[in-house]
């Protein structure tokens, strides 16, 4: 049973590393996965995420399968988009989710016509949904630090943050901690998608970020449960995730994401708060 | 146009032939005027006269067309404004006492201990607006009475020398309105100045010393009794000054027609 649960990571280094890097990654992400939610700006980081995949893409032509040059792109690029969409947003008549379904499906249609240019299929998959089993050292030190640095950022920007969810207008007319809190709040999305796109690719990166967020909703009701039930929903998916891949060979990062899955759909089902059992068993709170 | 009977003490807020508005437009033109310390000033007019537009203006929502307004020394980020239609993300999972706890940011910031002299003053306050027992129901489990008392418990911990309201007692029951009143009241005797835009006349005579009549400028500014006129209300409104024997239901029409505004 032991050998079942811990013996592909004590036999293999590679599936250490994996592990590892998932673990890092699902320290970070889920709760700004939480605060996107919150903010209704899951849309948004989808149309990051995609953004990062043309940036990638470039640094791809540039160099190959080089993990400086891609991450680089990736972080210029997702950057560039979360700005010009919020300009095109407030200078046009078009609505935000509108604007950033225009951006994502260009950045992806742009990013595997770039990739085609130069690169194999093979290429192209990896782009798009990682090698979460082949992370090297500088990836894992890219992920780590992308990781640190967020936390670090949370413990400073925490209090801003809440309060920039929940009025705006209060922390606007408060002095500059509005500006320089959403601005962040946007730097450090698209740093944790690009810490994302090394292990899941750029079309699962996402799915670390926002599955926990959306299951930790049916299980807590205010940040100090959602943020460490988030991490904990990453963290088992991630396990359980790469221990499936292992025993039954499938595609790890794609196994990760489908175990978050199979936790929403069971959150969904029985979790505690909205899930639809208890919904049925008290037909009067239904409507809450 | 000032009241000379607060004239003694330190001005709070000047307006130098200000003019606020939207993209360009002008809502409110040419206000000229001084709020003293300590004062308690309703802005009284019809919807649409530029109320809301000059208290956005004073906090910066509004852009300034022209003229000047001089806050003396403060800075925006020293008000507390609470506006009509506030950006607030009711679904947001924060507590009623998380909520109002927000009103230390400036003391606070985003590091500062959160220490037990802070903690009981956040319980004094929320006990003020009649909110104890309540501090850990999530905002969006409040009604909108209970909301716009946690807004006035926000506002007590902003410890706020200006404090600028925006028709606060709207869609409100008549108990938080009572007690929301005696809040403003007390504001008023801690020597804070107050700025509420409001519809209510009968709350403006009570409790507002001086008044700015207000339709897209300023129509009359000073005691409230001098302020609120037929007359006055009739030009605001913009109808034919009412002879003196039509005086009284002048002015019953004009008070039905900004209450129901």
């Amino acid at each position: 049973m032991i050998d079942l649960l811990l013996g592909p990571f004590v036999e293999f280094s590679f599936m250490r590393r994996a592990l590892a890097g998932c673990f890092a990654l699902s320290l970070s992400a889920p709760p700004i996965g939480v605060f996107l939610t919150l903010r209704r700006m899951s849309l948004m980081s989808d149309a990051m995420s995609h953004a990062i995949l043309p940036g990638a893409a470039v640094g791809f032509l540039v160099s190959g399968l080089s993990l400086p040059a891609m991450t680089f792109g990736g972080l210029a690029a997702g950057l560039a988009v979360a700005l010009l969409s919020g300009a095109v947003t407030r200078s046009t008549a078009l609505k935000e989710d509108a604007s950033l379904a225009a951006f994502y499906l260009v950045s992806i249609a742009l990013g595997v016509m770039l990739v085609s240019l130069k690169g194999s299929n093979v290429d192209l998959l990896h782009i798009l949904f990682g090698t979460v089993l082949a992370l090297d050292d500088p990836a894992l030190l890219l992920i780590g630090g992308i990781s640190a640095v967020t936390l670090l950022w949370l413990a400073i920007a925490y209090r801003p943050l809440v309060v920039e969810c929940v009025d705006p207008l209060f922390l606007r007319l408060s002095g500059r901690a509005s500006a320089v809190t959403h601005l962040s709040f946007l730097g450090i999305v698209v740093l944790n998608l690009v810490g994302g796109f090394q292990a899941l690719g750029t079309l699962l990166a996402v799915g670390i970020m926002l599955l926990p967020a959306v299951i930790a909703r049916f299980w807590a009701t205010t940040l100090p449960g959602l943020l460490p039930i988030s991490v904990l929903a990453s963290l088992v998916s991630s396990y359980a995730g790469l221990l499936l891949s292992y025993h039954a060979e499938l595609p790890s990062g794609p196994a990760i994401v489908l175990t978050a899955g199979a936790l929403y759909l069971l959150s969904i089902l029985v979790g505690r708060n909205g899930g639809l059992v208890w919904r049925m068993r008290r037909p009067s709170h239904a409507a809450a | 146009m000032t009241p000379d009977a607060v004239g003694a003490s330190p001005p709070a807020l000047t307006f130098r032939a200000a003019s606020f508005g939207y993209a360009g437009r002008p809502a409110i033109e040419g206000i000229d005027g001084t709020v003293r310390r300590g004062e308690a000033l309703a802005l009284v007019g019809p919807n649409g006269a530029g109320k809301s537009t000059l208290l956005k203006g004073i906090v910066g929502e509004a852009a300034r067309l022209a003229g000047a307004v001089d806050l003396h020394g403060f800075a925006v980020r020293n008000l507390a404004y609470l506006p009509q239609q506030p950006e607030i993300d009711r679904s947001f999972p924060i507590t009623a006492e998380e909520f109002a706890a927000t009103g230390l940011w400036r003391r606070l910031g985003p590091w500062r201990r959160y220490g037990p002299g802070h903690r009981a003053e956040l319980s004094e306050a929320l006990a003020r607006v009649g909110l104890g027992g309540h501090e850990g129901h999530l905002i969006g489990a409040l009604s909108g009475g209970q909301m716009q008392r946690l807004l006035f418990a926000r506002t007590l911990l902003q410890d706020a020398p200006l404090v600028l309201l925006d028709e606060p007692f709207t869609a409100i029951d008549a108990r938080t309105e009572a007690d929301l009143l005696g809040i403003v009241r007390a504001w008023r005797e801690e020597g804070r100045t107050v700025i509420a835009a409001l519809h209510d006349l009968g709350q403006v005579r009570a409790v507002f010393p001086t008044a700015l009549l207000l339709a897209r400028r300023a129509i009359a500014w000073g005691p409230t009794a001098e302020v609120l006129t037929p007359e006055n209300l009739a030009r605001a409104e913009g109808r034919p000054l009412p002879d003196a024997g039509a005086a009284d239901a002048a002015e019953t029409a004009a008070l039905a027609a900004l209450g129901s505004s």
